[in-house]
């Protein structure tokens, strides 16, 4: 405040000021709040008052932990590696882009038959799709049916906008770096025959996003219609609409474009690929045994050092295999157990010199 | 109205007070009733009045503006105030950043959000005060005041803006003062009025103004139409104390003007009737405006501090970005050519190269890692302070009921300074003691009268202090006033008291508020007015009188008395009117006692002198015209009693002391009665009228008081003559010729009168002994009357000694007569020094110089300064925090040297270093000296790191630096103060327990604190209480002002403003500590937060090729800290009690965790840092491997870990918090909900915003997925579980003191009640300088051994007590807790003590099982050896006595003993002494 004196003393001027008649005094008001003197609880951390916060700690996790664990650990789960880096491997051939379309076959056993559904995952290493630039290069408007930005591609579709001036949909480098391998899967039979097994393709994708985040153009005309003044991906080699055949899982909406672009979070994930349904309560979904694997080889991952596998899992409550968490769950509660048995016989030691000790300083 | 010459006028268009002007800095003031100078033409009357306004427009006109903004200049104003922050314009640098395409890592809008957050929340305060600034600007504004209008001829009604510069206004009694005004004319026939300046300065005495001269002749009534002088004075300026200019009549007749003749805008018009005058300065150019500097910006040490350890975060998030720049440059680089799928080239289909990738990463790197310099940390840091503040003020413990007043905080922003202070400069007047003087005793022509009466009745007041408590009546035992209330609001008051008083049982502060109610005197409490008089002098007095009375109508009537008789006579005369008190009668307002008398204004001119100095005119008898006009003066006993029984309490102290002492009966009052009787009727009615005085200085009013108790009353004073009232002689008039007031340069004041009876001129001068002793006629030694002078002399050195010794303010008293002709001689010449324009103080000040030679001296009297309440327990506690505490006072040594050991500040069995020195060269080789003597005694000691050491509590004497106290003297200091010297003087100061330094000026005691300031680089506290401290209390970190009797200045430039200087304990011990460790906690907090947030971004880079990419989404990111994470640690950093208030108290040693930066030093900070970056590792990590080689997206993943994020923060909150109120667990809990509600409703409110992310459903389908709370349960705990651990470690194995205290009052929650209460209420009794009845010789030894015994039963409560120091001479300081003090044994009788000591000893402080009980009660038998340093001042060194010495001795070994660990190192192998003293200080303490 600028002006020191306040205009009401100056008018009443009276000196000492005496409150004026009034039983007003600046007597603060003795309330707990303001004296600072609200109830509470004062933990002091010592020895003696933390330790059972850390048996607590250990009894808690351990448990959990080795609940995880066990659940995690039947969990079954393969992995087939199909890069094809080693000269060994059926597609080792595909590695050279000239031999197109190429496809190889890999063949695996299941030495226990997985039950219930089972999920197919492709997996990549070394692929960067959490990269920033990458991460961007996306229009959601388009991928939503706007047919503005249908036409029209958001900007951070750069360089991936347009071709041959024409708008891209899907635009971006997402889109246009999809995963286009194709994997079938066989159960060699008895005979040596070979069963496909059936693999479902819808259902892989979150539901919001099937059918709330992504939306073809509006419109009852054929896909293709709908999608008329666009071009297709540089890399991809059919449109967008046509990439499958059901209406309901084509354009836009198709799952496995969906999950595509769902960008992973780090360089090495796995996207789910196909559904392995179960078939009744007696049979297992996918018997031990012989099992082939049919891959149509278009996805280049070898020039930047990437790998691709293909996943078969089942799951649990949790979710996929993972034996981390069970793992750190007993871990940490293993440590914070034994840093409670520290603490005790701390607390026991010292407990006789802290019952007396006082403040020196 | 002001006209410029018109060259001038044209080039002044600068702001006021900034202009420059080529023909000086004069201002030229007309009347704006007269034409122009320059338009002579003749207009119409409008015309050329708006053409002076026009003209005027340069001028400032009397509109009070304090607002910064205009409605149309806010925005931009305020945003480039805004932008002076460096913070600021960082974020906004930042936030525009995000415009760069390339670089952008957010939404640019969304970026832009919480910069705009905080500038809008400190605009929109910025708003708020400034239209607040502007409500009571306008309510100024619109005041109304008389102006004189030309067109109506008369005085209208005008508002305070439309005052212009040269209108004439006319202000009437009780009036506030719109603008600096010329005073022209007064109702006062004199010439006179009064103001009152209290809004200014806060002094509440009425000051004396005067009409210029030249108008004060006028008899016709002021006509300002027929103004036609020029007024020429300076420029405006702020010098309150300062005002030259001349007035050039219309008859080309100078005049002088002086500040004498200035009315100062905010002042308030007393006992006038009314007033005309011109304005000289308006508006802003007033000198009360110029004054107001607005409030100080202070950085606190803790913010310095922060800022250093932001700028390593600033370093830190460079260095991070330009690892993923070059990170990000190599992963391009070899990702480059291999055609990768993911990789996106530039929109013209190029790849990106590896360098400009890089400076884009690190840009964008910049951006995403921006948290790490937290934006809402400044604005976090003003929400806490303003917090603290507000309970700070709110404290209840610091409210003082005797002045209604509580603690101001004038500073905002560095309340954290408080807890780490380390140094305290103090006052001693009006700081450590009460600033309301007593008169105590006096000496006359050599013989001492030493007032024993006076000294029980002082001793009864204490008494009273303490018992009244008890004693009062809880009902309103308050009578009314009846007709002595005369002011309104004094009765209103006063009825307000008494009904108050059956709520409240706070009696005795109850009772003396309504004393000092009653009084609205300036300085004067009942206690300084009724003195009992000595009834030696008192005979004397009469006899004197009585002789004068035979002798009134002869020709030199003094002669017919004694030499003693006479001075005596003199003494009191001079006692009465040597000052400028002003009598003013109690019945109507403030309204002057009158008594005119023929004479004019005081001697003006040659001619004038010559005119009324010829013999022919007779000046007695005056007496009779006098009393008949006078309203009645008398004070008759009857009256005075029940004036006292208005405060219930005094009247049955008065009636006790009356049957106690039947000398009462014979007293004063009676005779005085007796005396006055004749008169009284004589002057008819209204008997109970009272005098009452009003003093510029306290002093002053006690020696007016004394000199009334010996009945010689001043009963009137008109600048132009004093009127006494005498026994037997009656009314008596001098004729006031000069006034040469008082200046500390000088350090006396002067009167020069006309005597009546004798008609000789007599110079009547009071001042400091030092001074007025040189200034003695020197006198032969051959004649036996010179003889008989030196004798006088040396016996009232002797007697000033002792006074001083008794901590007594002296006074010496002289008188000079002069002969006609040398007046003359003098008169001429102080004329001229009085006319002049330039040079005039200097020229006034040599004048009186030679005025004041060749004195007689004629006594001195002893004034005493009370100690305030709990000073000596406040100042142990404060060391006890290890503070150390310098006094700087302008008071004599002895005089400081007394108080200090009244107060505590020195103990008797230490010693006493006293540096005096002559010279330079005396002083250097005196430093050397002491240096290497204190060097001497404590070898171990020289590294001198034990200033900010720890060092045992127990013994509090050693608690700081132990060792001797040096006193040093102004002169000596001014030496030491010497660049080559200061360091020597620094050292030797540091290794003092405390240092004294009296006579220092205020620029002395500035200097002081800034040396220690600058090159301890310690924290300073400076407080003070009057004029002289502002220069010290604004050079030290922080300043405290306290807001006494000595005006408002040294409250106007504090930070904080304390009624009394008791509350200092808690203001820094409790709220000072808190305020610290909050904000250090915070703020350490703050930096951990930060950095483990944006370390998992930083970890993250690891495996998105350094691209900068974020897997939190970019609102969570930006609001994480301003929303989500912000409020808990706000609730925590305003109300978290590391230790409870009681505990502070109990255990001041507590302090030094704050003086020791222990809750925030690098170290802690860095530790801090490592925590965070290991808390940041176990959040991204497990979420990292919990996800790894998953099908979860990026965002889905980031996700879970903003929220073990936010559990993490939480729960380190958690374990960094104390006290969990239901405030904490509620902000916890909002924190977490605001949280999850954001996320869903942010996750569910659009399927395709919010681009890159889109987090649709994102939040929903975690909600769903065990592995996110799994992930949410472990990795919180993960991460704290160190840090739990080694906190309970450290807890348990090496407890701070901090902890130990909570420990402590953990364990025994109602211990520290009890002391608490007593130590807020306590008031000490037994002040120890009050003597015992007939105790009188007087020798040096007895004085102390009586203040040193009685020190034992005030005792100190101290909670542990060194067993060691049981044996020892200190432990005279301890034992007799508080509560056993305040038992009455008020008079110090050493039986009466001696029954309970032993016990109360044992009690007390059983830790010392080893201390003897004698300790308590022995008649201390050290002062027989106590050699007191200070009764000669030359030039030596006082080593104190070899006990004393021996005792330091071991002291210093003692306690340089067993902690080395200053530096907070909890060393294991400290831990065993430490806890040996524990064992046996925890059972003290337990004891309470």
């Amino acid at each position: 405040m600028a002006m020191n004196y306040n205009a009401k003393d100056e008018v009443d001027g009276g000196p000492p000021c005496p409150p004026g008649g009034t039983a007003k005094t600046r007597r603060p008001d003795n309330t707990a709040f303001k004296q600072q003197r609200l109830p509470a609880w004062q933990p002091i951390l010592t020895a003696g008052t933390v330790l059972p916060t850390f048996f607590i700690i250990g009894l808690i996790f351990i448990p959990i932990g080795i609940g995880i664990f066990v659940t995690s650990n039947n969990i079954r789960e393969i992995e087939i590696d199909y890069t094809g880096t080693d000269p060994s491997s059926p597609c080792y051939k595909c590695l050279s882009p000239n031999v197109t379309p190429c496809i190889c076959t890999i063949n695996f056993t299941l030495d226990q038959s997985f039950e219930g559904n089972v999920f197919m995952y492709y997996g990549l290493s070394n692929f960067y799709q959490n990269h920033r630039r990458y991460v961007k290069s996306r229009d959601d408007g388009q991928l939503n049916g706007d047919p503005s930005a249908l036409l029209n591609p958001s900007k951070e579709c750069e360089p991936y906008r347009r071709n041959e001036d024409k708008p891209i949909a899907p635009c971006g480098a997402i889109a246009n770096s999809m995963f286009n391998d194709t994997l079938e899967l066989f159960q060699v039979g008895n005979a040596s025959d070979l069963m496909p097994i059936t693999l479902k393709k819808k259902g892989i994708a979150w539901w919001t996003d099937k059918n709330v985040k992504f939306r073809n153009p509006p419109g009852t005309d054929p896909l293709e219609e709908r999608f008329k003044g666009t071009t297709k991906p540089v890399n991809w080699v059919k449109p967008v609409y046509m990439l499958d055949s059901d209406e309901d899982n084509n354009g836009f909406i198709n799952e496995d474009f969906i999950v595509w672009m769902r960008t992973a979070a780090l360089p090495t994930f796995r996207k789910l690929y196909r559904l392995i349904e179960r078939k009744n309560d007696l049979h297992p979904t996918l018997p031990a045994g012989r099992y082939y694997l049919n891959i149509t080889y278009n996805y280049p991952v070898h020039s930047f050092d990437g790998r691709k596998r293909m996943i078969l899992s089942t799951i649990s409550w949790m979710g996929g295999k993972n034996p981390f968490l069970g793992i750190a769950y007993i871990t940490i509660g293993s440590i914070s157990f034994l840093l409670g048995v520290v603490l005790l016989v701390i607390n026991h030691k010292y407990r006789n010199s802290s019952n007396t000790a006082d403040i020196t300083i | 109205m002001e006209r410029e010459p018109a060259a001038a006028a044209a080039e002044e268009p600068g702001p006021p007070g900034r202009r420059r002007r080529r023909e000086g800095r004069m201002r030229t003031v007309r009347s704006n009733l007269q034409p122009p100078p320059g338009a002579e033409e003749p207009a119409g009357k409008g015309a050329p009045r708006r053409r002076l306004r026009g003209g005027a427009q340069h001028l400032a006109d009397n509109r009070l503006k304090t607002t910064k903004y205009t409605l149309l200049s806010f925005l931009p104003k305020n945003l480039f105030e805004q932008f002076h922050r460096l913070a600021n314009v960082y974020f906004v640098f930042i936030a525009l950043l995000n415009f760069v395409p390339a670089v952008n890592a957010f939404q640019p809008g969304l970026a832009l959000a919480p910069v705009l957050f905080i500038l809008a929340v400190t605009a929109f305060k910025d708003l708020w005060e400034d239209y607040s600034r502007h409500r009571s600007d306008h309510e100024i504004n619109h005041l109304g005041c008389l102006v004189f209008s030309r067109e109506e001829e008369q005085y209208v009604n005008r508002f305070w803006k439309e005052i212009r510069v040269g209108d004439f206004v006319r202000l009437r009694c009780n009036e506030t003062i719109p603008a600096d005004i010329l005073l022209l004319s007064s109702s006062d026939p004199d010439g006179l009025c009064h103001i009152e300046t209290a809004n200014l300065d806060g002094e509440t005495n009425l000051k004396q103004r005067q009409v210029v001269r030249g108008f004060s002749e006028l008899v016709s009534e002021f006509n300002p139409l027929t103004f036609t002088s020029i007024i020429e004075c300076e420029k405006p300026n702020n010098d309150l104390t300062r005002f030259r200019g001349c007035i050039i009549h219309g008859n080309g007749k100078k005049a002088g003007l002086y500040k004498e003749n200035l009315l100062l805008r905010g002042c308030t018009l007393r006992n006038t009737e009314a007033v005309v005058g011109i304005v000289i300065y308006a508006g802003h150019e007033t000198k009360a405006l110029l004054n107001n500097s607005g409030p100080r910006y202070k950085r606190s040490r803790l913010e310095r501090q922060m800022n250093c350890d932001v700028l390593w975060c600033v370093l830190l998030l460079i260095c991070m970005s330009l690892f993923s720049a070059i990170g990000h440059g190599l992963w391009v680089q070899r990702y480059q050519e291999k055609k990768s799928l993911f990789d996106v080239p530039e929109s013209d289909g190029t790849s990106l190269s590896p360098v400009p990738a890089a400076v884009y990463s690190f840009l964008t790197m910049i951006i995403v890692l921006q948290v790490l310099i937290p934006i809402s940390l400044y604005v976090s840091i003003e929400i806490v302070k303003v917090c603290q503040v507000y309970f700070i003020n709110q404290d209840i413990e610091l409210y003082d009921e005797e002045t209604d007043s509580q603690l101001q905080c004038r500073a905002l922003n560095i309340t954290e300074d408080l807890g780490q202070i380390q140094y305290i400069f103090s006052d001693k007047t009006g700081t450590l003691t009460e600033n309301k003087m007593v008169f105590r005793r006096c000496t006359v022509s050599g013989i001492e009268y030493s007032h024993d009466a006076n000294a029980q009745r002082l001793a009864r007041y204490q008494e009273a202090d303490s018992e009244e408590e008890e004693v009062v009546p809880r009902g309103g035992s308050l009578p009314p006033r009846g007709a002595a209330g005369g002011h309104p609001s004094t009765r209103a008051a006063h009825q307000s008291q008494s009904s108050r008083a059956h709520r409240r049982t706070g009696s005795r502060a109850e009772a003396r508020r309504v004393s000092m109610l009653t009084e609205l005197t300036a300085f004067s409490s009942p206690m300084e007015k009724d003195v009992t008089p000595d009834p030696k002098l008192l005979e004397k007095v009469r006899e004197c009188g009585r002789c004068l009375a035979s002798a009134r109508h002869q020709e030199h009537p003094l002669d017919h008395l004694s030499p003693e008789l006479s001075d005596i006579f003199d003494f009191f005369i001079a006692l009465t009117i040597c000052n400028t008190v002003v009598v003013t009668s109690p019945d109507q307002p403030r309204q002057k006692v009158r008594v005119r008398f023929e004479l004019k204004s005081p001697v003006k001119t040659i001619e004038d002198f010559l005119r009324r100095f010829t013999p022919s005119r007779l000046t007695l008898g005056s007496s009779s015209v006098g009393s008949a006009s006078v309203a009645a003066k008398s004070t008759p006993k009857a009256s005075l009693l029940s004036t006292l029984a208005n405060d219930g309490a005094l009247l049955r102290l008065e009636e006790r002391l009356g049957a106690g002492t039947p000398r009462l009966a014979s007293n004063g009052y009676s005779s005085a009665a007796d005396g006055w009787a004749a008169e009284r009727s004589a002057t008819g009615p209204e008997p109970r009228a009272e005098l009452r005085y009003e003093a510029e200085s306290p002093d002053e009013a006690a020696l007016v008081h004394a000199a009334r108790a010996y009945s010689c009353a001043l009963v009137g004073r008109l600048h132009d003559q004093v009127s006494v009232e005498l026994p037997h002689l009656g009314r008596l008039t001098f004729e006031l010729l000069h006034t040469l007031g008082f200046d500390s340069i000088r350090k006396r004041m002067s009167v020069v009168i006309r005597h009546p009876l004798t008609d000789e001129i007599n110079v009547y001068t009071k001042g400091a002994d030092s001074v007025v002793m040189d200034l003695l006629l020197p006198c032969s030694t051959d004649d036996a009357r010179g003889r008989h002078q030196m004798k006088i002399r040396s016996k009232t050195q002797n007697y000033l000694n002792l006074y001083a010794v008794e901590g007594l303010r002296t006074l010496c008293i002289a008188k000079r007569v002069l002969s006609k002709e040398e007046y003359a001689c003098w008169l001429q010449s102080h004329l001229e020094a009085e006319s002049a324009v330039d040079n005039r103080e200097e020229l006034l000040f040599q004048s009186a110089i030679r005025l004041e030679t060749n004195l007689h001296l004629l006594g001195a009297t002893g004034i005493e300064d009370r100690l305030q309440d709990g000073v000596p327990e406040t100042i142990a506690k404060l060391r006890q925090a290890g503070l150390q505490i310098w006094v700087l006072t302008g008071d004599k040594q002895e005089t400081a040297v007394n108080i200090a050991h009244a107060c505590k500040l020195l103990d008797h069995d230490e010693e006493v270093i006293t540096l005096n020195a002559e010279s330079q060269e005396a002083c250097e080789a005196l430093l050397d000296q002491c240096l290497r003597y204190v060097q001497s005694c404590s070898p171990q000691r020289t590294a001198g790191s034990l200033s900010v050491g720890f060092a045992p509590l127990c013994s509090p004497s050693e608690a700081t630096a132990s060792g001797p106290s040096l006193v040093i003297d102004g002169r000596s200091l001014a030496y030491a103060l010497q660049k080559n010297l200061e360091d020597k003087f620094l050292f030797l100061a540091k290794q003092c327990r405390s240092v004294l330094c009296c006579r220092s000026t205020p620029l002395q005691k500035s200097m002081v604190v800034k040396l220690v300031r600058s090159k301890l680089k310690a924290m300073t506290l400076a407080i003070g209480d009057g004029a002289n401290d502002v220069s010290m209390i604004q050079v030290a970190d922080v300043g405290v002002g306290i807001s006494g009797q000595e005006g408002m200045q040294a409250v106007m430039a504090s930070d904080f403003a304390v009624p009394k200087f008791r509350y200092l304990e808690r203001l820094l011990i409790v709220h000072g500590h808190w305020c610290y460790s909050r904000l250090a906690n915070m703020v350490l907090y703050f930096f951990y937060k930060n950095t483990m947030f944006v370390g998992l971004l930083f970890w993250f880079q690891f495996y998105c090729g350094f691209s900068a990419s974020a897997m939190i989404d970019q609102w969570y990111l930006i609001f994480f800290n301003l929303l989500f994470s912000s409020l808990p640690q706000l609730v925590t950093g305003v109300l978290d009690k590391d230790v409870t208030a009681d505990v502070l108290l109990a255990e001041p040693q507590l302090y030094r965790s704050g003086q020791n930066m222990e809750e925030y030093r690098p170290r802690t900070f860095w530790l801090n840092m490592a925590d965070a970056a290991f808390q940041s590792l176990v959040c991204f990590f497990i979420p990292y491997l919990a996800y790894y080689d998953s099908d979860t997206d990026i965002f889905t993943w980031g996700t879970p870990i903003t929220a073990v994020a936010l559990f993490t923060f939480l729960l380190h909150l958690g374990i960094e918090t104390k006290t969990w109120t239901w405030l904490n667990w509620t902000a916890c809990g909002f924190s977490v909900i605001l949280f999850f509600t954001v996320a869903l409703i942010y996750n569910a409110s659009c399927a395709t915003c919010y681009p890159p992310s889109n987090p649709y459903w994102t939040m929903q389908t975690l909600m769903g997925d065990p592995v996110f709370y799994s992930v949410c349960l472990l990795a919180p705990v993960a991460a704290l579980l160190p840090r739990l651990f080694f906190k309970a470690l450290q807890g348990t194995l090496f407890p701070t003191p901090l902890q130990l205290g909570r420990q402590l009052a953990k364990r025994s929650p109602g211990k520290f009640r009890a002391p608490r209460e007593t130590s807020v209420r306590g008031h000490i009794p037994g002040e120890a300088r009050t003597k015992p009845p007939g105790q009188r010789s007087i020798s040096v030894a007895q004085a102390v051994s009586r203040d040193c015994s009685s020190r034992v039963s005030r005792g100190t409560w101290q909670p542990a007590c060194s067993p060691e120091a049981g044996g020892e001479p200190s432990a005279v300081d301890m034992g007799v807790p508080r509560r056993e003090g305040t038992l009455p044994d008020r008079l110090g009788s050493q039986p009466s003590r001696s029954s309970s000591p032993g016990p109360v000893a044992v009690e007390g402080c059983p830790g010392g099982s080893r201390m003897k009980p004698m300790s308590a009660s022995r008649p201390a038998p050290l002062p027989s050896v106590f050699s007191v340093p200070s009764l000669s001042s030359l030039n030596w060194m006082s080593s104190l006595s070899l006990v004393g010495g021996l005792g330091s001795v071991l002291q210093f070994s003692r306690s340089s003993l067993p902690m080395d660990k200053h530096d907070g190192d909890f060393l294991p192998s400290s831990t065993p002494p430490e806890r040996d003293l524990c064992g046996s200080s925890g059972q003290t303490t337990d004891c309470f």
